[in-house]
Parts: C-alpha cells; sequence; structure tokens
C-alpha cells in the first residue's frame, strides 16, 4: 500500500506531460474486463443496448422520442421518464442485490466466494447508492410530478423546463454510476462514503470520485426540482381549493419537497467539501492536519436522516389516496393526517444522531436523540389507525393497489417496531452495523416505500395510459415480492442477534449458512415478483384495448380523475373549480357536468432541448473531473454556463392554444403537442 | 450448530424470550440476547422489554389491518357501511394518547438504561447477583484498529498483543480505543456493545464477562478490503489463567516500541496472533495523537499551539517546520514554535503537554530574530 505522499503525486496526473494532460488518468489498464463476471455484464449490456437502438432506429422513434419526450415540459412526461428510469435502475440495484446474497450463501456455507473483497465491497455500495438515489427517488419524484399538478387542477408545473433540466440531471447522475461499472471501478467505501475511508488515503482510486460526481449532479437536479414542484402548490393551486382543501397526496408532496430544499444543499455541501479533500488537498475530514471525520458522519446524516422521511412521506400520501378509494369512504381524520405530517417533517431534523449512538457521544446526547426518534412514531402511529378507520364501516375492494396497501400496513408496522427499538441507544450498542440493521431498513423500505411504489402505480397506470394493468401478473408480483421478502429479511433479523455484522463476504462460521440460505431463496422469490412485474406491463400493453378504460375507472375522489386518461397535454380544457375536499367526487354528488363550450385560450410553454444538452454537459464535466481530464472539464463547465445563459435569450418558448383546438381534443382528436 | 453452543441462562428463561427462546432451542446462537457478560445483557433485555411495551400498541394494529379488511371487504353486505363518516374526536383522542404514552414510557426506560449503560461510566456491579467489589480496580485494555488487525496493550502488565485479548473472569474491564486508521468499530457481543474507535480519538468502553470461555470479537463498521476477516478471540480466564497468559506474552522476545509499531501498522489482512513482551513508554499518548512516526507532529501539541493562536505567518507551515517534534522528547523545540508574548503563561502550557516528562522543563522562548 502506498502512503500518501505517493498516491498524492500518482492521483494527480502531471499536466506537462502532454498524454497525461490530454488524457488524464485514463489508460488501458481501467477496464476491469479481466473479470469475467464484469465482463459477460458488458457484453450483454452492449448487447441489450445496441439492440434497443437498433429497434429505434428500425421503427424511426428517434423523431418521436426527441420531439415528444426528450424535449418535453409536460409534467406527465417527465413524470413517466423518471419511473421508467427507476424501473431499469431497480433492476440493475436489485441484480446487485441478487449477488450479495449468493455470494453470502455459498460464501458462509464454505462453498465459494465468488467475490473477492475489492469486488463485493462495491457491489453492496453501488447497490445502496442505486437504490436510493437512482430507483427510490425517481420514483417518488416520478409520483409528484406526475399526479401533483393534476390533483390540484394545473395545467403544469411552475417551471416546466427546469422540470425537464432536473430529469435529465438525475439522468447524467445515473450515467456516471453506469459507466462505473465498465470504466475504472466505483466506490468500495459503503453507500454514504465516510470519510477516512472515502478519503485520498484509503480510496486513492476513481471510485469514490464517480460517487460524488454523479451524486453531486444528481443531487443538485433533485433539489431545483424540490423548489419546483413547491412553488407549483404554492402558486396554482386551482381556484377554491385552500390549504385544507388540498388532497392529501398533494400535501405528502409539499413537505416532502420542503425538506428536499432543506436538506438536498446539506448533501451537496458535505460531498463539496469532501471532494475538496479528495482534488484540493484540503483537510476537512482527514484524520490529520485538523480534520474530522466526525463532522462529515454529522451532516451526512443531517441530509440522510430527512432523506428517509423524503422517501416515506409521498409513499404515506399515495396510501392516503388509495384506502379512501377502495374503501368507497371519505378519508378518516384528514386534519389530523395534514398536522402529523407536519409534525413527521419537523421533527424528521432531530433524529439524526440515532445512526451513530455508537460513536461515543454522552448518556444525554444519545438518550436525547433515541427519545426524538420515539416521538417520530407517534403521528406515525396515528396515521396507520387513521388509515385503519378509513377502512372501518367501509367496502373494501382487494384490487392490487389495496392489496399493496394491507401488506404495507403488516409489514411496515413490523419494521417500524424494530425501529423504535434500535432507537433505544443501549439496545444500538448491540444491533448497530448488524444484519438486524439491515433487517429493520429494508423492511421500512421495501415494506414502505417499494410496496407504495407498486401500489402507485398500479393506481395510477389507468390514469397515465388509459388502460389498466393486468390483474394475474400483477397478482403474482404481489406475492413474490411480499412473501420474498418475508423470506428474504427475517433471516437477517435472526442473523443479527447472532452478532452477525452487515457487508460481509468472508465466514468462518458455517453455522450462518442455513439462514444466509433462506435469505437466497427470498431474493428469488422477490425475482419471481420483479420479473412478473416487467411481463404485467408487456402482457398489459399487448391487451391494452381489453383493459381499456374512462376517465375515472376506481370512481376516485380527487381532481386528476375529472380528466380523461391519459390526459391532454393542457390536463384541463376548464380550469376546475373546488368547493370541497376530494373536489372530484363532490362534482360527482353533485352531479356537476364538464361543459361542452366555452373554450378560452390555454397558456402552455413550449418544448426545448436545453435541459438536455446542459445536463449532458454537466456529464461531460462530471467523467472528465472524474478522470482528472481538467480541459474537457472545463469545456464542460463554461459549456454548460454558456448554454444556459444562451437559453435565457430564448423568449420563443411560450404559445397559446386556441379554443378550436381545445374543442377538438375534447371531442376526441388525439392530442399533438405543436412542434418548437 | 452443535449443542455445545447453546447458552440458556436463567435470565432468559425469567424474562419469557416470546419466539426468540423457541429460535435459539432450534439451534441458532443468538448470542446478542443470551450472552457471557451482564452489560451485553443487560443491553439484550432491554430489547425485550422494549418490544414487549411496543407490543401493546403493534398488535392491536396488525389484528385490526387483518379484522377490518376481512370484515368491511366490498362483498360482505351484512357489515355497516359509513362513506360520509370521516371524524371522531374520542378516536383521533385515542389514537394519538395511546402511542404516547407508550413512547412516555419507553422514553423513561431509554433515559435510564442509557445513562445506566452508558459505556463511559464505571460498572455499578458485576452481575444481578454480584456488586462490584471496591477495593478492585477494572483491568485497563487500551485497544488500537489497524489495518486490518487489533491492537492490544495492557499497561499495568507493559505487554501487547495482535488479534488476541484475555481478560479475567468478573473483574470489570475498561477499554480505551482509538485508531491508527479508518473508523472503526469494537465489538465483543459476549461482553458489552460496540463503539466506534476513530484515529486522534480515544473512546471508553467498559464491560465484563462473567463466565470462562474463548469469545468472538471483531471490528463492526465497515473499513475497506480487509473487513470480513478483522477478527479476534477474547479469552475469559481466572485470575491464575490470566496471569498465566500474561507471563506468556511477557516471555515474547520482540518489543512493542516505535519502530515495531510502523511496521505492524502496515496493512495487512487475516494477521496471525502476536504478542510483544514489552511496550515502549508513552507510546499509546503518541498512537493517539498519531506521532508514532519519526516525521509527525504530535496533534496535542499542534492543538496546543494553535489554541495559543498559533505560531504566527510561520504557523502557516507547522506542519513541515515542525515535523517530527514532540514535547515528550524535545520540550524546547516545542516551545520555540510559540510566541514570545506567551512566556508568561510558561507553567500553563507545560501542564497543558500531557506527553512531557515529569521533571517540568523550563520554557525558554526564543527573541525575535
Amino acid at each position: 500500500m502506498a502512503t500518501q505522499t505517493e498516491t498524492g503525486a500518482e492521483h494527480f496526473a502531471d499536466i506537462t506531460n502532454p498524454v497525461h494532460w490530454f488524457w488524464g488518468k485514463l489508460n488501458w489498464d481501467i477496464f476491469p474486463f479481466y473479470d469475467p463476471l464484469i465482463l459477460g455484464t458488458f457484453i450483454v449490456t452492449i448487447a441489450l443496448g445496441v439492440g434497443v437502438v437498433g429497434w429505434l432506429t428500425h421503427k424511426r422513434l428517434w423523431g418521436y422520442l426527441w420531439t415528444e419526450w426528450f424535449t418535453s415540459v409536460d409534467h406527465k412526461k417527465i413524470g413517466i421518464m423518471y419511473m421508467i428510469l427507476a424501473t431499469v435502475m431497480l433492476i440493475r440495484g436489485f441484480s446487485d442485490a441478487v449477488l450479495m446474497r449468493i455470494h453470502q450463501a455459498l460464501a458462509s456455507a464454505g462453498i465459494l466466494e465468488f467475490l473477492p473483497p475489492y469486488h463485493y465491497d462495491q457491489v453492496f455500495t453501488a447497490h445502496g447508492v442505486i437504490m436510493i438515489f437512482f430507483v427510490a427517488m425517481p420514483f417518488i419524484t416520478g409520483f409528484m410530478n406526475y399526479v401533483m399538478p393534476l390533483q390540484i387542477g394545473a395545467r403544469d408545473v411552475a417551471f416546466p423546463f427546469l422540470n425537464n433540466f432536473s430529469f435529465w440531471l438525475t439522468f447524467a447522475g445515473v450515467v456516471l454510476v453506469m459507466m462505473s461499472l465498465f470504466v475504472g471501478e466505483f466506490a468500495a467505501t459503503g453507500w454514504l462514503a465516510f470519510p477516512p475511508l472515502s478519503g485520498l488515503e484509503f480510496s486513492p482510486g476513481v471510485g469514490v470520485d464517480y460517487y460524488l460526481w454523479s451524486l453531486n449532479i444528481a443531487g443538485i437536479g433533485t433539489t431545483l426540482s424540490g423548489i419546483n414542484l413547491i412553488v407549483t402548490i404554492v402558486k396554482m393551486r386551482a381556484p377554491g381549493m385552500n390549504w385544507m382543501k388540498l388532497p392529501i397526496f398533494t400535501w405528502s408532496t409539499l413537505v416532502t419537497n420542503i425538506l428536499i430544499v432543506a436538506s438536498f444543499p446539506v448533501l451537496t455541501a458535505t460531498l463539496a467539501l469532501l471532494t475538496a479533500d479528495r482534488y484540493l488537498g484540503t483537510h476537512f475530514f482527514t484524520n490529520d492536519m485538523g480534520g474530522n471525520a466526525m463532522m462529515y458522519v454529522n451532516l451526512i446524516w443531517i441530509w440522510g436522516h430527512p432523506e428517509v422521511y423524503i422517501l416515506i412521506l409521498p409513499i404515506f400520501g399515495i396510501f392516503s389516496e388509495i384506502v379512501p378509494t377502495f374503501s368507497r369512504k371519505r378519508l378518516f381524520g384528514y386534519t389530523s393526517m395534514v398536522y402529523a405530517l407536519c409534525v413527521i417533517t419537523i421533527l424528521s431534523y432531530l433524529v439524526w444522531l440515532h445512526h451513530f449512538f455508537t460513536m461515543g457521544a454522552g448518556a444525554d446526547v444519545n438518550s436525547f436523540f433515541g427519545i426524538t426518534t420515539m416521538i417520530i412514531s407517534i403521528p406515525t402511529g396515528a396515521k396507520l389507525f387513521n388509515w385503519l378507520f378509513t377502512m372501518y364501516k367501509g367496502r373494501i375492494q382487494f384490487e392490487l393497489p389495496m392489496m399493496w396497501v394491507i401488506a404495507f400496513m403488516i409489514t411496515f408496522t413490523i419494521g417500524g417496531m424494530t425501529g423504535v427499538l434500535l432507537a433505544v441507544p443501549p439496545a444500538d450498542y448491540v444491533l448497530h452495523n448488524s444484519l438486524f440493521l439491515v433487517a429493520h431498513f429494508h423492511n421500512v423500505i421495501i415494506g414502505g416505500v417499494v410496496f407504495g411504489i407498486f401500489a402507485g402505480i398500479t393506481y395510477w397506470w389507468p390514469k397515465a395510459f388509459g388502460f389498466h394493468l393486468d390483474k394475474f401478473w400483477g397478482t403474482i408480483s404481489f406475492y413474490g415480492w411480499v412473501g420474498g421478502f418475508w423470506v428474504a429479511f427475517m433471516p437477517l433479523y435472526i442473523l443479527g442477534l447472532m452478532g452477525v455484522t452487515r457487508r460481509l463476504s468472508q465466514f468462518e462460521d458455517t453455522s450462518y449458512a442455513l439462514l444466509f440460505g433462506i435469505a437466497a431463496v427470498g431474493v428469488a422469490m422477490i425475482a419471481i415478483g420483479v420479473i412478473a412485474f416487467i411481463i404485467q406491463i408487456v402482457v398489459s400493453i399487448r391487451n391494452r384495448e381489453a383493459l381499456a378504460c374512462g376517465g375515472d375507472p376506481w370512481n376516485a375522489r380527487t381532481l386528476e380523475w375529472s380528466t380523461s386518461s391519459p390526459p391532454p397535454y393542457y390536463n384541463f380544457a376548464h380550469v376546475p373549480r373546488v368547493y370541497a375536499l376530494d373536489a372530484w367526487d363532490h362534482m360527482k354528488a353533485n352531479d356537476a357536468q364538464v361543459p361542452k363550450e366555452g373554450y378560452v385560450p390555454i397558456h402552455m410553454p413550449k418544448r426545448t432541448p436545453s435541459g438536455l444538452i446542459i445536463a449532458g454537459m454537466m456529464t461531460v464535466l462530471g467523467f472528465a473531473m472524474v478522470w482528472h481530464i481538467w480541459w474537457l472539464a472545463a469545456l464542460g463547465f463554461f459549456g454548460s454556463i454558456a448554454y444556459g445563459i444562451y437559453h435565457t435569450f430564448d423568449y420563443d418558448r411560450d404559445f397559446y392554444l386556441q379554443p378550436d383546438e381545445v374543442r377538438a381534443i375534447a371531442n376526441g382528436r388525439r392530442p399533438v403537442a405543436p412542434a418548437e | 450448530m452443535s449443542s455445545s453452543q447453546l447458552r440458556i441462562s436463567p435470565r432468559a428463561s425469567r424474562v419469557g424470550l416470546l419466539a426468540l427462546g423457541t429460535l435459539a432451542l432450534s439451534g441458532c446462537n443468538l448470542v446478542v440476547m443470551n450472552p457471557a457478560g451482564d452489560v451485553a445483557a443487560q443491553q439484550g433485555d432491554l430489547i425485550i422489554y422494549a418490544t414487549v411495551l411496543m407490543l401493546i400498541v403493534i398488535v392491536p394494529v396488525l389484528v385490526m389491518t387483518l379484522f377490518f379488511a376481512f370484515k368491511y371487504r366490498a362483498d360482505n353486505k351484512e357489515a355497516t357501511y359509513d362513506p360520509e363518516w370521516d371524524h371522531s374526536v374520542s378516536l383521533e383522542i385515542v389514537v394519538w394518547s395511546v402511542p404516547l404514552a407508550i413512547i412516555i414510557c419507553l422514553a423513561g426506560l431509554t433515559w435510564v438504561a442509557t445513562h445506566r449503560l452508558d459505556p463511559y461510566r464505571d460498572l455499578p456491579r458485576i452481575s444481578a447477583t454480584k456488586p462490584i467489589d471496591q477495593n478492585v480496580s477494572p483491568l485497563q485494555v487500551q485497544v488500537v484498529a489497524l489495518d486490518w488487525k487489533w491492537l492490544f496493550i495492557y499497561p499495568e502488565y507493559n505487554v501487547a498483543t495482535v488479534n488476541e485479548m484475555a481478560v479475567i473472569v468478573d473483574r470489570p474491564v475498561e477499554l480505551k480505543l482509538t485508531s491508527s486508521t479508518v473508523m472503526n468499530a469494537f465489538y465483543v457481543p459476549d461482553m458489552v456493545g460496540m463503539i466506534y474507535a476513530m484515529a486522534g480519538m480515544e473512546t471508553e468502553l467498559n464491560g465484563v464477562i462473567n463466565s470462562a470461555g474463548t469469545y468472538e470479537g471483531f471490528a463492526s463498521h465497515y473499513n475497506g478490503t480487509g473487513f470480513s476477516r478483522m477478527r479476534f478471540d477474547v479469552q475469559a480466564l481466572d485470575e491464575a489463567g490470566f496471569e498465566e497468559w500474561t507471563a506468556k506474552v511477557a516471555s515474547a522476545e520482540q518489543a512493542l516500541d516505535r519502530r515495531s509499531f510502523v511496521e505492524l501498522d502496515q496493512p495487512s489482512i487475516d494477521e496471525d496472533v502476536r504478542y510483544y513482551g514489552s511496550v515502549q513508554e508513552g507510546l499509546w499518548q503518541r498512537i493517539l495523537n498519531m506521532c508514532v512516526g519519526d516525521d509527525e507532529l504530535c496533534m496535542n501539541d499542534m492543538m496546543m499551539v494553535d489554541a495559543l493562536g498559533g505560531g504566527g505567518i510561520a504557523g502557516l507551515y507547522n506542519r513541515e517546520l515542525y515535523r517530527g517534534l514532540c514535547s515528550a522528547d524535545n520540550p524546547q523545540g516545542v516551545f520555540a514554535i510559540l510566541r514570545p508574548d506567551l512566556v508568561d503563561r510558561a507553567e500553563e502550557i507545560t501542564a497543558a503537554m500531557d506527553l512531557l516528562p515529569h521533571e517540568t522543563p523550563q520554557m525558554s522562548v526564543p527573541t525575535e530574530n
């Protein structure tokens, strides 16, 4: 292992050498194709990529994708693109999970250690990073983007271009993470990249740099999207929709985005400081020269804990829409649900230290953060009770979304209980960093967030595409996921109580083999769930004629169901007027009719390629910084700023849709967004 | 999974252990619930108390979920249907106050338990049945996390070991921990819960093992490539056995001094057990202050200089100018870093320099040149 000074010299390539000047740290040795596993993955990925590109070219779809999707500023299309991105990344992140489960099952039985630690450590780091940042986040951003403007009777978000730009920034992060699989390496530090391990001294390679640039670029996108959605809710609600008539999912979107805007800058700043440590020789988080790694741990969790609630609060919102719809009843305790959301939002900032009780803080500090953590379970518990009382005296239809809700309520309750256990500091001393902890957070993230995502997809899919999802394959997916979750993670709880730490890739003790084997069976069941979900989508698209539905297939309660499925790109021909909570239900109860006349011109934004172009330049910037190709980084940086300025001079960015056109679309003509 | 691994203590049967008991009987060694040390046992018991407390609200939720889902299914037309019923003050009070009441109990439990089981606190008892003996001081062990092995220094015996630790049954152990590499966590599930070991910092852990045997210890915070193999055995011995063990270690030829520590500090995986027959004086302080190597400025000296206003402009280059300085070897050299106007605070400054030899040197501050 090289000493610090040596690595420093190696790390900063000699820019006076023309080869280094041009190529940075790039050379032929960086491709990890000596590993048959990576080579195989690479060949399959390339084959798939060539296949998709060839198919798109053959079908002449590039122009359609460019005009209708990539450059679109329509919140619905951007929402769907987020969902597609998240689904693709779910498959990547899940593959990592499968690798880990197979490896641990075989290694603990003493059969085979097919991943060396260097590789295994990258796999669990990538799994965590991808699942949180590029699966869960795009899924919930997709939901918020698609549903929220429709729920408040708006025609788009407040800043349509910014929305498109945010999406492409997230995409830029994905590109960098995916690239690290084949070009160089990814971080082998754990998903939060704690220094000093992630510092230059202990991780001299490019893995952590990929991590930093990918998350920083994607994080900017998330922050911008948060600002956008807050402004949309505050400024663009339909007339009459005051705060206590706001649909509950929109409330959850509001508090979520407040959390995003208040916490993502912390992430950006923290990662920027670590970036400075790695690139500029500063000592914020190093062991020596006054650096303090504990500061990083505090800062990253000041972002990281609200992040947990950023993931779960919109999911609570989704459940709060689904339960009343399928119980055919009003939501019980709307007001207290709103207050519970707000209380959780505030409390989520006061608990970050529970992630490191074992760092050695005193008993007063640890008890304070333990108790604040427990307090969060009060509003969360109240929400669960409110969903229960919504079901009480209802007429519950067990459609797929409602099945996911029931699975969520049971699974999440158990996960919440183990969470409160971990919040008791002395109990945490013996459970921290163990597989018990891993089981806990998968219990709440799969049992809460993932189940909620599937509930939301099956609930709003008919709205987005005008046809239902196939129930047979959906049911298989449901049982695969729910059963698989219990089989995969209950053994981990037990292993945690047996004192097994997370992130182990080599075992001396074969007595863990049985439980790791059961967990591997569980992940196979989840694999059935994932595959069935994909088949469900393919089958449903094939049978779309038979599965076709109208604007309001679930007989639901909120405004998004008052327009057609899929909605026209301007959402509503007439801006709805809101008189009650559950506005659409109120309209239906009062026999309100959608007017067939009286159309007025509709002000709409035009599509623009600027977001894609600027984000593309920032991808180049990130790649060049990772590989120390300074000239290319400068090009990417100044290029993106210059193009951003150029974009501000584009005054031709909106148009008015004329009443004749609106009438024609309302009478059944296929809506086509006008060209630039 | 042999039956010899099963250790069902009376404590376990006392608290019932619910389903966990059946699991233990079926062959899993749930060491966290059933450890050999009193502190770890109390920490494990807390899991059960907290679980039972929470089940008061968890069980009704689970039962209600299944019951409501069944009873109010759409095709059960017998059940009452009240689509407008969306509010009930009394129910709201119940759903907020029942969890609140439980959390108040749990918070009280947490406050008390966290203070009683504070890792920094000296043990108030040896075990549930055995009070502490005020005349027996805890066994001191200094623990250093290295890439990827553990170093244990026994200051009372002036010996050190790598990847093997021994303690005396029923005698409290007071561990001081630091790291000479990345962040680590030290965990012996049978003795006491884990705590982080971090470079330049000292954490403390107080625990005890109540029955003789060999137990597992390991790094429980991911720390890089050698993480999975960073494990060691803890031997809990009786007094005689421990004396024998220390004598065996003391007979080792190799001494742990600055040079051999620097060698040991090189990253290595799966290191064999190693004994050091003696330990250089002050080595622990140097490890803690990250100045074992020849060209490193001790952190405590650097902090003291900085706290006194730094070395002026020249102080910006502290690291290069004063590389290799340590107040323990060369107090005058460290004084030379200070500004001349600090001469009247010499006593305060020397008192703060904890690496200084016992005879305090006279401080002589250089005049401006």
